[in-house]
């Protein structure tokens, strides 16, 4: 079945186009991500799956409503953790899931046996009765995650669910998603860490400048739009210039970085071989798989984006 | 016909329910120092009474209102204070608060990811607010009665006249905040709140004006909710109160209107 239905879906602001013509279908039980650089439109795009900013243009269906007329039915079965943690700084740890329960008409007592699961879901019981503020970035976040769990949505939007948090709090978070994408809720998510879209998403869509510029599994993306293997080569040179022209026709494709170059290949060991029998000799050789961030970076470019 | 009505009450029904977890969600936020901001509330025109009322009355006696009944000045001004406490107590919870929920707590874009609607925030706020100036009205009103500036009977009519204030004012500040840039753009309210103050009838009869003066006086909304108080505090209601009544009925739901509005206009953008 599918929950979220786009079809040439468009967000303007003034003269600035923010998403520009998408496509996109989720099914029930899917984890779906956006990848995409900043100002790719992501966030815009989760803003109008959410019911919180009208399309400009285009069809937009979510649970087979429409948001327009039946904002408040689709907001009710949808669970939101926004970008930045909006947490309600004046109650407590707990008070936030109690009282956030009581704007979907949760009952009083439900809400209150939902928070405490929910706190120890996400391992905030201890600070239960702590104010907002003093939580650490990690478990702020958390806390807005549990938030969107209270009224046990259907689906669940993660917008950059990770940004900003260290490498454990990730991880635990990550852990936490995975566990309820295994109790069948639909997560979609955005983000630009390409290990966090590889790690949960079953199924995702590359955007730039508001549109989308590749859609797949990241195992089929990676297949597509980039090769197994690359061989990252660093010489003791000023400028790795003077190396590429010597590696033409090395692997299907080549990359000059400041300090290294890349080589794209079928076959990493076959690739060094074939660079040792031209007479060249790196300061050192690494062969690795493929990842995503390649084929995030031959998608979207290398320049800064701000 | 059913089908026709039945979505709308049961829409409507969700509507009052969903407003309530908004006052339920400030009722959370009490802390014991929220008493000082009552207590402060409710001493602002209790002083004003005994200062100028019972004051400055001494030396002034009685007046005699524009229907020839003659009382005393403390029973003149202290209706006019009841009316502008309401209006400041609604307004305070309606400006500045509901201003820094909105720009800088964000509180409202938390709540808009649920099935509350702006509109319903906004009514929320407003009861919330008005609960506040319900509660320094009801004290005041004991006052009045103690004072024998009023009857007990009156007094209940006058506490619902001014809950009526309250929500007037309310809506009327909620929509002027979701226009305002910065915090210092309150300065401006709070002036226009004080001019309004002095010379809304409060301390000296509307009559006493220029005629053209006397005009503009008459129809700002404190004229008219001081004209409302008084003429029931005082037991000469007559028709020209329904006029204050539809005046200040008007002013809240335009008020709570616009209010909605903007904020949808801010925050769903």
């Amino acid at each position: 079945m599918t929950l979220i239905h786009a079809r040439g879906l468009v967000k303007r602001f003034g003269d600035f186009t923010a998403v520009d013509g998408i496509d996109v279908d989720v099914q029930r039980g899917e984890a779906f991500g956006f990848l995409g650089p900043n100002g790719a439109g992501k966030s815009s795009t989760m803003r109008m799956i959410g019911c919180v900013s009208p399309p400009t243009g285009g069809v937009l269906r979510i649970l087979d409503l429409d948001p327009h007329r039946d904002g408040p039915a689709i907001r009710a079965r949808l669970g939101v953790c926004p970008q930045l943690d909006n947490l309600d700084l004046e109650l407590t740890v707990r008070e936030n899931l109690t009282t956030y329960a009581r704007f979907f008409g949760i009952p009083r007592k439900v809400a209150r046996a939902r928070a405490d699961e929910l706190l120890d879901f996400v391992q905030l019981t201890e600070r239960a009765g702590s104010k907002v503020e003093p939580l650490s970035g990690g478990m702020k976040r958390r806390l807005t995650i549990a938030r969107a769990l209270v009224n046990e949505p259907e689906i669940v939007l993660l917008d950059e669910p990770t940004t900003g948090l260290d490498p454990q709090a990730r991880h635990l978070v990550w852990e936490r998603l995975f566990r309820l994408k295994q109790q069948g809720v639909t997560l979609v998510l955005t983000t630009h860490y390409m290990d966090e879209a590889e790690q949960l998403c079953d199924r995702l869509v590359v955007m730039d400048g508001g549109r989308i510029v590749a859609e797949g599994s990241p195992r089929a993306l990676i297949e597509r739009y980039s090769t197994r293997e690359v061989v990252e080569l660093r010489f003791n040179a000023e400028s790795q210039d003077v190396f590429a022209g010597k590696l033409a026709g090395v692997g299907e494709r080549l990359e000059v970085l400041p300090d290294r170059i890349l080589l794209y290949v079928a076959d990493g060991d076959d690739a060094v071989a074939e660079v040792q029998r031209r007479a060249l000799s790196p300061a050192s050789v690494l062969v690795r798989r493929s990842s995503l961030e390649d084929v995030f970076l031959h998608l979207t470019g290398r320049t800064l984006v701000d | 016909m059913v089908t026709l009505i039945l979505p709308r009450l049961i829409s409507f029904e969700g509507a009052g329910r969903r407003s309530s977890s908004v006052v339920e969600r400030n009722a959370t936020t009490l802390q014991s120092s929220y008493w000082l901001v009552l207590a402060s509330g409710f001493l602002e025109p209790v002083l004003y009474l005994f200062s100028i009322g019972v004051g400055v009355g001494r030396l002034i006696g009685d007046l005699t209102l524009p229907d020839g009944r003659v009382i005393g000045y403390a029973a003149f001004v202290a209706p006019a204070m009841l009316a502008s406490s309401a209006m400041s107590g609604a307004l305070s919870e309606t400006t500045f608060n509901f201003f820094g929920k909105m720009k800088f707590m964000k509180l409202y874009d938390g709540m808009l990811a649920t099935p509350l609607r702006p509109i319903e925030i906004a009514l929320g706020e407003l009861v919330w607010a008005m609960i506040r100036g319900a509660l320094y009205a009801a004290a005041f009103l004991v006052i009045m009665v103690a004072m024998g500036l009023t009857t007990a009977g009156l007094a209940v009519l006058a506490f619902a006249a001014a809950v009526l204030v309250g929500f007037a004012f309310g809506g009327v500040g909620m929509a002027l905040s979701t226009f305002m840039r910065s915090w210092q753009e309150f300065d401006l309210v709070a002036s226009v709140q004080f001019a309004l103050f002095l010379f809304s009838g409060t301390f000296v009869p509307a009559q006493a004006y220029p005629p053209v003066l006397r005009w503009v006086v008459e129809v700002t909304p404190l004229y008219r909710s001081v004209d409302l108080i008084r003429a029931v505090t005082t037991g000469s209601v007559g028709w020209r109160q329904a006029l204050d009544v539809v005046y200040l009925l008007v002013l809240f739901a335009l008020g709570l209107a616009v209010a909605g509005r903007r904020m949808g206009q801010l925050l769903c953008k």
